[in-house]
């Protein structure tokens, strides 16, 4: 059988940041219309390989070819224009420019210099359309939640591939774990969109951390571990247990462990009761019970309100209804500190703009949330310190373990576990965890939840949120079902419970 | 080429460049100056050009240094130079009132009404930025402005000049042999370090720089350190006043503390902290601070034409400023490195040590 020609080929591709080898000499290569998986545990080198590729960093060593020319972009935008469009893992677009605006920025529709608006926020409705998407792109993109903002940032890579709009002419597509946020459904209009595209020769790079995605949509993946290539392989020679061996060059056998696991009976006494909550455009009053050491999981589609909801018991916005009590007193949640005084913990689904300082190093970071409980003038004793930052590096397996490592440095996975740390840290009675485990790959994703339960065993309690709906299920003892900003249910878990059950309460929106 | 690993960790320092610039602009003086680096003693007191640096540099630093922890919380404050001619004619007039100027009941008391003045106008500024949420460019300008018409209405629009002998220590006078003001820097600067460093603070500003929405969420009372350092630094600006005013034993509305705003700002970038917030260095504003002053220094010896003084300084401040560009130096030195690098690669292929000690298996067939 003849080869065809890869429209992409890097070959002894090395990357080398201060202290770190991030890329080791790795080959790739990708073939039109494959879609091709990249991956790698947290900090293997997924990101930094397609940061090289796209002109973000220069090339330390190595040769990139695409269509069989050299190609060396010095930047994002030179890489776009040679026919590669990429969703970096971090969403980098602008919150105060509408949607529409995000998507055509750069390569606005105009006529005679001037910006054709009304032509540009009705392609973009068009665009948003197709990937299913029910939004008002005229709105600005910090009004929707972290998923829809993924979900621009790919309509703005994808484009629709008619001659002038966004995306036309996209040779590959390069999408850094566009599904960490989304929803079943929403992964599902992607992966249309992605086999639309590759049948019409589009080649795909696709990194994820959830291998049932990658065995559904993809045809061939290349394997990293510590800045190093492992294989080459099509995905239907090799199966997930035999992937995951690669990927952590050990056989993993505790990954089952967390399904046969029993939720803890020993849920105590109410903690926290709210009544009445509610947040007009944000969400509808609810009530609320949390009892003592109960992990009460939060089911629903994109936008249903499940972060706004967390965000109301946390103070992180002001509710304009309801109050809270937590262990028997009224707390007034008019800002963070109420809250945290009160014991409280809120883990952001949005790690970047809501979470970590990217200056800051990981030490700091960790502890940010513990000093400021304690004010500037008590700083945290130095050994004290440094045990727990160490002891909270070593059980999330933090890489590299190096507490004066900057955050912003650290792949996407390991920022997420720095974020987990700082709340872990501070031992509240209720813990808000909003996608806890976004970007974490496989092995440490179990260790998180696995960690969950042994805290809520230990009498926490905590508020789960999570696309994966197996991942909520799993853990709860109580789920909540929201739906269009609303509770519309809560079902004690169960072996009856399913992700069936919980989808059919969705749609049919009230069983009170 | 000389890029040890040790050499590298240097020039990697933060504060390599901006001391680098400060040793080389020193080292432009000796032509004009041969005597530039001696330190005479005359009358118990030493003399010296890198002593008169110092000197007539320890108002900017002083001020540079509030700048840096307004700077780190992502602020800025414009409102240095009127703190500094509001608090040298607040003190200079009280004392001017007095029958007996050299009691030195009287100088502390004038030097406190100063002092709280300064604290004022910096609670103002605090409270404009932290609670009513105005830009801080903006807030701070109101004092900037209108706070030179107060200095002015305090001394008549007039040059009050005084003759109190222990007010002209604070600026003009000498102890164990040195200037007075180098001590009042230095403890100023210690303090600082002490107060941010030993405590939470710095860690707590460099957040609220760095990121300000995490902060809230993680229950930072960013209002509160906002306030707090918009006060440090108007403090630390009225103790330049104070400085100031005394070394030429008068105070001028007008004059004082003129443009020491944006030498300031200045001061603080080069030393390396950035505009947007988040880290800061102490250490690299003393020094940038000392490059500046060093910078009018040279001007003078050097003999720069007074009409080009400014284009001169403006081209040092942009160089010192692309040579703390990453970017830049890449650019410029980092040419040869690069293309030594990405030449036709070494014979043996390169693996971590961390990598797996089993060859990968790599199948290459393709499937169409
Ligand atoms: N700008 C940087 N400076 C220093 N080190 C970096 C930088 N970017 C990445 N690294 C390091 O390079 C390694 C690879 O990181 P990379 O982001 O490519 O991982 P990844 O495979 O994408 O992981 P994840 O699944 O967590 O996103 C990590 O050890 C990381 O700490
Ligand atoms: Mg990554």
């Amino acid at each position: 059988m003849a080869e065809p020609r890869p429209v992409l080929e890097m070959t002894g591709v090395v990357k080398e940041f201060p202290g770190v080898r991030a890329l080791a000499g790795v080959d790739f290569r990708l073939f039109p219309g494959e879609i091709h998986a990249l991956i790698g545990e947290n900090g293997a080198g997924k990101s930094t390989l397609i940061k090289v590729l796209t002109g973000v960093y220069p090339l330390d060593g190595g040769t990139v070819a695409l269509d069989g020319e050299p190609a060396e972009f010095t930047s994002p935008l030179q890489a776009q224009q040679a026919g590669i469009s990429t969703v970096y893992q971090e969403v980098n677009l602008c919150p105060n420019l509408s949607v529409a605006e995000n998507i055509f920025i750069g390569r606005e529709p105009t006529r005679a210099g001037r910006i054709q608006w009304k032509r540009m926020r009705k392609e973009a409705a068009e665009l948003v359309d197709r990937l299913g998407l029910d939004i008002d792109v005229a709105a600005p993109l910090s009004s929707y939640p972290l998923a829809v903002q993924q979900l621009v940032a790919i309509v703005r890579s994808v484009g629709t591939g008619d001659r002038d709009a966004p995306g036309s002419g996209t040779k590959v597509l390069v999408l850094d774990e566009p599904t960490s946020s989304l929803d079943r459904d929403e992964v599902l209009e992607l992966f249309r969109l992605m086999r639309q595209l590759s049948r019409d020769g589009v080649a795909i790079l696709f990194v994820s951390h959830f291998l049932d995605q990658i065995y559904e949509i993809c045809d061939r993946m290349t394997v990293l571990r510590n800045g190093a290539l492992v294989g080459e392989h099509l995905v239907r020679d090799l199966d997930q247990v035999g992937l995951i061996e690669l990927m952590i060059g050990k056989a993993l056998d505790q990954l089952e462990e967390l399904h046969e696991h029993q939720l803890h009976s020993g849920v105590g006494e109410l903690l926290v009761k709210a009544e009445g909550l509610g947040r007009t455009g944000k969400i509808a009053p609810f009530d609320l019970d949390i009892k003592k050491g109960e992990v009460l999981g939060l089911a629903g589609l994109l936008g249903s309100g499940r972060t706004e909801l967390a965000r109301l018991l946390f103070g992180a916005d002001q509710p304009d209804s309801g109050t809270v009590t937590i262990g028997g007193k009224q707390v007034s949640m008019s800002a963070p500190n109420d809250a945290i005084g009160a014991g409280v913990a809120f883990c952001s689904e949005n790690r970047k703009t809501e979470g970590l300082v990217p200056d800051l190093t990981v030490r700091e970071n960790i502890i940010l949330a513990l000093q400021a409980a304690r004010g500037w003038t008590r700083p945290l004793p130095v050994a004290q310190r440094d045990e727990l930052v160490a002891k909270y590096i070593k059980a999330l397996d933090i890489r590299p373990a190096n507490p004066e490592a900057r955050v912003g440095q650290l792949s996407g996975g390991n920022q997420q576990k720095v974020l987990l740390a700082r709340w872990l840290i501070t031992q509240p009675q209720l813990l808000i965890l909003d996608e806890p485990t976004r970007g974490i790959d496989i092995g440490a994703k179990t260790e998180i939840q696995k960690l969950v339960v042994s805290l809520s065993e230990d009498g926490m309690s905590v508020l789960y949120i999570a696309a994966e709906l197996e991942e909520v299920l799993r853990l709860s003892h109580t789920i909540g079902v929201l739906r269009d900003r609303k509770l519309v249910a809560r079902l004690a878990n169960g072996p009856e419970i399913t992700a069936g059950t919980i989808l059919e309460t969705i749609a049919s929106g009230a069983h009170q | 080429m000389t890029t040890t690993p040790r050499w590298r960790a240097l020039t990697r320092h933060h504060l390599f460049w901006p001391v680098a610039v400060l040793i080389a602009l020193l080292i432009v003086n000796v032509p004009f100056t041969p005597d530039f680096f001696s330190v005479k003693m005359t009358d118990g007191h030493l003399y010296g050009s890198l002593v008169s640096i110092v000197l007539f540099g320890s108002p900017l630093i002083l001020v540079a240094v509030g700048m840096t922890l307004v700077i780190a919380t992502g602020g800025i404050d414009l409102s240095v130079g009127a703190v500094v001619a509001i608090t040298g004619a607040l003190t200079c007039s009280y004392i001017s009132d007095q029958t007996d100027q050299n009691a030195l009941s009287v100088v502390f008391l004038a030097m406190g009404v100063g002092l709280v003045a300064a604290v004022v106008c910096g609670l103002w500024n605090g409270f404009l930025v932290a609670r009513m949420g105005i830009q801080p460019i903006i807030a701070t300008l109101i004092i900037m402005v209108a706070g030179r018409g107060v200095a002015q209405l305090i001394t008549d629009g007039q040059i009050i000049t005084i003759h109190s002998e222990p007010y002209k220590l604070i600026g003009g006078g000498y102890w164990l042999t040195l200037p007075f003001s180098i001590f009042v820097v230095a403890a100023v600067v210690a303090v600082t370090v002490l107060l941010t460093r030993r405590t939470a603070l710095g860690l707590l500003v460099e957040s609220v720089g760095g990121n300000a929405e995490a902060s809230r969420l993680v229950g930072i009372r960013s209002t509160r350190i906002k306030i707090m350092v918009y006060v440090f630094c108007a403090l630390c600006a009225g103790i330049a006043g104070l400085m100031i005013s005394s070394n030429t034993s008068a105070a001028d509305g007008n004059n004082a503390g003129l443009w020491i705003e944006l030498d300031a700002i200045l001061a603080v970038v080069i030393g390396g902290t950035a505009l947007t917030g988040g880290r800061f260095s102490i250490g690299g504003t003393v020094v940038g601070a000392l490059v500046i002053q060093t910078l009018t220094t040279t001007i003078y010896t050097i003999g720069v034409p007074t009409q080009t003084n400014l284009v001169f300084k403006a081209a040092v401040v942009i160089v010192v400023c692309l040579l703390q560009s990453p970017k830049f130096r890449e650019k410029v030195f980092g040419a040869r490195r690069s293309r030594n690098l990405t030449d036709p690669a070494p014979a043996e292929p390169v693996l971590p040590a961390a990598a797996a000690p089993k060859p990968p298996k790599t199948s290459t067939e393709v499937s169409r």
